[in-house]
C-alpha cells in the first residue's frame, strides 16, 4: 500500500514518541484531525490557541495553525487527538516540548536562564520612572 | 554597444569607485577649515554618481545585460517590465545600491536645502554622510560587487523569486530605505550639533523636517510590508514579531520617539541630550535594522536575503559605525546642557512619558529579537519568542499610550492647568466606555486586552477628532491629530481583526461545504490554470450569508518555472472593511481538498490607520515648509512669484 506524504508523517511524528511511555500511553492520533476540526467548539478554541502557539518546524517562522506543510497537519492531528482525549493544553505543549526542545513553543519558557527575558519589560518601567523623575525635578 | 566604449555596467562600476572618492572628500572636509568649501561640491558629486550608478543597473536589468552576473541571477527576459525595474533591489547587491543610492540623494538634500546653522555645521553633516557612505560603499565594492561580470554571458536569467514578484514588496524595500536614511541624517546633524555644541530650537528646527520625513516613510515601509505578508504568503496574519519585522519596528519606535522630544527641544529648549541620543538611537537600530536583513543572521521568513559570508564584514560595518556613534555621544553629551525642567501635568511632561513607554517597548522588541540569538550562543539552548511573549508585554503598554496621546494634545506648554480638561475629555471617556461595552455585550469579546483594545481606539479617535474640530487649527496640530487619529484606527483594526476573526481549516471534496461565522461556503471546482510564468490549481469556493451570494474567492497553489518554486495564493475578497479569506492546501490523494477560510472583520483599518499617520506626518511638513517659505518672503519682501521650498521634500 503507497502511503501518502501526510500519512507518512504521522507515522514519522509516531515513531519519535519515547518509547518508555507505553503503559498508560497517549491517545492514538488520528490523522484526519490534521485537517478536520474537533465536533465540540470549546475543545476546538482550545486546540486552536495551542496551534497558534506551536512552530511548524519544517516551515520558516510559522505556526502548525498558518502552515500547509505535512509535519503541521501531523502535529495539528496530534494537539486535536489528545485535547479530544481530555488532556490539557499545556500538558500538550509541554510533552511536545519535552520532544522537540523548547523551539517548538513560540511562548519562550520561564527559566533562569530566561530571566532577562522577562525581567526587561518590568526593567524598562523602573528605570524610565527613574529618569523622569530626575527630569521633572 | 560599440566594443572601443565600455559598456554601461563598467561605467556603473566606475561611478561607483567615484562616489567613493567623493564620500572621503565628505568625510575629510570638516577636518580643516580650508577644506570646508569642499563638502558641498563632494556631496553633490557623490549624489550625481550614485544616480549614475544606478541607473546603469537599472538599464542592465532592462535590457537583460546577462554579462552581468546579478541581472542574470535575479532576471529572466520573460519577466514583466515593472519586475525588471523592481527586480534591480530585489536581490542583496541590488538592494544595498538602492540603499546608497537614497544616502546620496539624501546627502543631496542636505547640501542644496538652506543652512541657519551655517556652512561649518553644514560641513560637519555632510562628514557624517560621508562616512556612512564609505562604510556602505565599501561593502559594495569589496564584499558584494553588484557589476560583477560574467564572460560569456548566460543567454538566459534564472528569474526573480515569485514572492516578490509583487507590486506591494517591490515598493517595499525603498519605503523603507528612505526611512532609515532620513533617520541617518537627523543622526548627522545631530553629530555636527554635538561637534558644535550648539543644540537648541534652532537645530530642532532644522532636523524635524527629516525625522518627520523618516517616521513617514518608516511608517509606510512598514505598513507596506505588513500587507505583502498578508495577502501573499498566505498565512492569514498581519504581524509575527518576525526578527525581520522587529528589524524594522525597532528604528520606527525610536524614531515616533525622537520626533515628540524634538517637540519639546523646539519649543521649550529642553530635553538636549535625550533628543540627540534618540537620533544617535535612531540611526543605530537603521543599521542594526539593514544588518539583520541582509546578514541572513537570523532565519526568518525573510530567507531570501540570507547570505551569511557576507555577515562579517556587515557585522564589522554595524560595530564600526555604531561604535563610532555612541563615541561621539559619549565624548560631546557631558558639554551639552540637558535645559529646562519642567511640570509633570505640561504638554511636555506627557511628551516625556510617552518617550519612556516608547524606550520601554524599543527595550522588549529588541530583547525579544536578540535573546534567542544571544542564549543560544551562550548556553546552546534554542528558545522560541513568539507573539505570547510580545503580545503580553507590549499591548498594555501600547494601550496605556494610547490613554496619554488622547490626553496629552489637550494640555498646555510649560504649566499644566487641568481646569476644562475633564469637561473635553467626557465625550471620548463615554465613547471608550460604550466601545468596551458594546464589545462585550453585543460582540461577545470577552478577553480583557481585546476589551481594553476596543476602548483605547475609540478614546484616541474621539479625542483626535476633537482636536482636529477645535479653533484655531494649525498645520502641526492637524498633523498630530490626523496621526493619532491613524493609530486609533489601526488599534481598532488590530483588535477587531484579531478578537473577531474566524477560522475554519477543512478538508473537502468538489461540490461539499462548510460554514463559519454565519457564512457558508461551497467547493463548487478546482481546475488548472495557467499564467505567463507559472501554472496553478485554483479552487472556487462561492461564498453566502443568509442564503444570498456573497462573493466567489478564487486560491490558487501555483508552480512558478523560473525559479521553479511553489507558492500559494489566497483568494481574498473585501466584506465591509474586512476580509474573506481562503488558501488552498494540498489534496489528500481520496479527492478531498484542505481548505483554510478566515473571517477578518475590519483587518483594512490596520493599513488605512498607517496611511492616516503617513497623511499626518505629510501636513504637519507641509506646515514646516509653509512657515519657512513665509519667513523667506517676508525677508525679501518684494519677491518676485512663490519662494522655492527651502527644504528638501525627498
Amino acid at each position: 500500500m503507497a502511503m501518502s506524504a501526510r500519512q507518512l508523517a504521522v507515522a514519522l511524528l509516531l515513531a519519535a514518541a519515547p518509547a518508555g511511555a507505553s503503559p498508560p500511553g497517549p491517545p492514538a492520533v488520528d490523522p484526519a484531525l490534521g485537517t478536520t476540526p474537533l465536533a465540540d467548539p470549546v475543545q476546538e478554541a482550545r486546540a486552536m490557541a495551542l496551534m497558534h502557539e506551536l512552530r511548524c518546524l519544517t516551515c520558516q517562522n510559522q505556526t502548525i495553525a498558518d502552515s500547509n506543510a505535512d509535519q503541521a497537519e501531523a502535529m495539528r492531528a496530534l494537539v486535536r487527538s489528545r485535547i479530544a482525549a481530555g488532556e490539557p493544553p499545556e500538558s500538550v505543549r509541554a510533552d511536545l516540548i519535552a520532544r522537540y526542545g523548547d523551539w517548538v513553543s513560540f511562548r519562550p519558557p520561564a527559566r533562569p536562564d530566561t530571566l532577562a527575558l522577562w525581567a526587561v519589560p518590568a526593567l524598562a518601567l523602573v528605570v524610565g520612572a527613574l529618569v523622569a523623575r530626575r527630569l521633572f525635578r | 554597444m560599440s566594443p572601443l566604449l565600455p559598456s554601461l555596467a563598467e561605467l556603473g562600476h566606475l561611478a561607483l569607485w567615484m562616489a567613493a572618492g567623493a564620500a572621503l572628500v565628505m568625510a575629510a572636509a570638516p577636518l580643516r577649515p580650508a577644506l570646508v568649501g569642499l563638502a558641498r561640491p563632494a556631496a553633490i558629486a557623490h549624489g550625481l554618481l550614485l544616480i549614475a550608478a544606478f541607473a546603469a543597473m537599472s538599464h542592465a536589468f532592462l535590457v537583460s545585460d546577462f554579462s552581468v552576473s546579478l541581472v542574470a541571477t535575479n532576471s529572466h527576459t520573460a519577466k514583466p517590465l515593472l519586475y525588471k525595474l523592481t527586480g534591480v533591489w530585489a536581490n542583496h547587491e541590488g538592494s544595498m545600491l538602492l540603499w546608497v543610492l537614497i544616502l546620496g540623494v539624501a546627502g543631496l538634500g542636505v547640501a542644496l536645502s538652506r543652512m541657519p546653522l551655517g556652512e561649518t555645521f553644514r560641513a560637519r553633516a555632510l562628514g557624517s554622510l560621508g562616512i556612512v557612505a564609505l562604510g556602505f560603499l565599501a561593502f559594495l565594492l569589496f564584499a558584494s560587487n553588484p557589476f560583477e561580470r560574467l564572460d560569456p554571458a548566460p543567454p538566459e536569467g534564472l528569474g526573480l523569486n515569485p514572492l516578490l514578484q509583487d507590486p506591494g514588496l517591490a515598493f517595499h524595500p525603498p519605503t523603507l530605505y528612505v526611512g532609515y536614511v532620513g533617520l541617518v541624517v537627523a543622526f548627522a546633524l545631530a553629530v555636527a550639533a554635538l561637534l558644535d555644541g550648539k543644540v537648541g530650537p534652532a537645530w530642532a528646527r532644522a532636523t524635524r523636517p527629516w525625522v518627520t520625513l523618516a517616521w513617514a516613510f518608516l511608517t509606510m515601509g512598514i505598513a507596506l510590508g505588513s500587507w505583502w505578508a498578508y495577502y501573499e504568503l498566505g498565512w492569514g496574519g498581519w504581524w509575527f514579531w518576525d526578527p525581520v519585522e522587529n528589524a524594522a519596528l525597532m528604528p520606527w519606535l525610536a524614531a515616533t520617539a525622537l520626533l515628540h522630544s524634538i517637540r519639546v527641544l523646539e519649543t521649550r529648549d529642553a530635553l538636549r541630550n535625550w533628543t540627540l541620543m534618540l537620533a544617535i538611537a535612531g540611526f543605530t537600530l537603521s543599521m542594526l535594522g539593514t544588518f539583520i536583513v541582509r546578514s541572513g543572521l537570523l532565519t526568518s521568513v525573510h530567507a531570501f536575503a540570507v547570505d551569511p559570508t557576507r555577515g562579517l564584514f556587515l557585522l564589522l560595518l554595524l560595530l564600526g559605525l555604531t561604535g563610532w556613534a555612541l563615541l561621539v555621544w559619549a565624548l560631546r553629551a557631558p558639554k551639552v546642557a540637558e535645559g529646562a525642567r519642567f511640570a509633570m501635568t505640561s504638554r511636555e511632561g506627557f511628551l516625556v512619558v510617552n518617550n519612556l513607554l516608547m524606550m520601554a517597548l524599543l527595550a522588549i522588541v529588541f530583547i525579544g529579537t536578540l535573546y534567542p540569538m544571544a542564549l543560544e550562543a551562550w548556553n546552546g539552548r534554542q528558545i522560541s519568542v513568539g507573539p505570547p511573549y510580545f503580545n503580553a508585554t507590549t499591548v498594555p503598554l501600547i494601550v496605556l499610550l494610547a490613554v496619554l496621546m488622547g490626553l496629552a494634545p489637550f494640555l498646555a506648554w510649560k504649566r499644566g492647568t487641568t481646569t476644562g480638561l475633564s469637561r473635553r475629555l467626557l465625550i471620548p471617556g463615554i465613547a471608550a466606555t460604550a466601545a468596551a461595552a458594546a464589545a462585550l455585550a453585543l460582540l461577545g469579546v470577552s478577553g480583557l486586552l481585546a476589551l481594553l483594545g476596543f476602548a483605547a481606539a475609540a478614546w484616541l479617535g474621539i479625542a483626535s477628532l476633537q482636536l482636529l474640530l477645535r479653533r484655531g487649527l494649525t498645520f502641526v496640530r492637524a498633523g498630530t491629530a490626523l496621526a493619532h487619529l491613524g493609530v486609533a484606527v489601526t488599534i481598532l483594526g488590530a483588535t477587531a481583526s484579531g478578537a473577531l476573526q474566524r477560522e475554519a481549516l477543512v478538508s473537502l471534496p468538489v461540490g461539499d461545504g462548510f460554514e463559519v461565522a454565519g457564512f457558508t461556503v461551497t467547493l463548487e471546482e478546482v481546475a488548472p490554470r495557467a499564467g505567463p510564468n507559472w501554472t496553478a490549481l485554483e479552487a472556487t469556493l462561492a461564498v453566502g450569508r443568509n442564503g444570498a451570494p456573497v462573493t466567489t474567492l478564487r486560491p490558487q497553489a501555483r508552480t512558478y518555472t523560473s525559479p521553479p518554486m511553489e507558492t500559494t495564493e489566497a483568494g481574498i475578497a473585501m466584506w465591509r472593511a474586512g476580509d474573506l479569506y481562503a488558501v488552498l492546501g494540498k489534496p489528500d490523494g481520496s479527492g478531498r481538498w484542505q481548505i483554510h477560510f478566515w473571517v477578518k472583520p475590519l483587518i483594512h483599518f490596520i493599513w488605512w490607520g498607517a496611511l492616516l499617520m503617513a497623511a499626518g506626518a505629510a501636513v504637519a511638513l507641509g506646515g514646516t515648509f509653509r512657515v519657512t517659505a513665509l519667513a523667506r518672503r517676508r525677508r525679501t519682501a518684494p519677491a518676485p512669484g512663490p519662494a522655492p521650498l527651502p527644504l528638501p521634500a525627498e
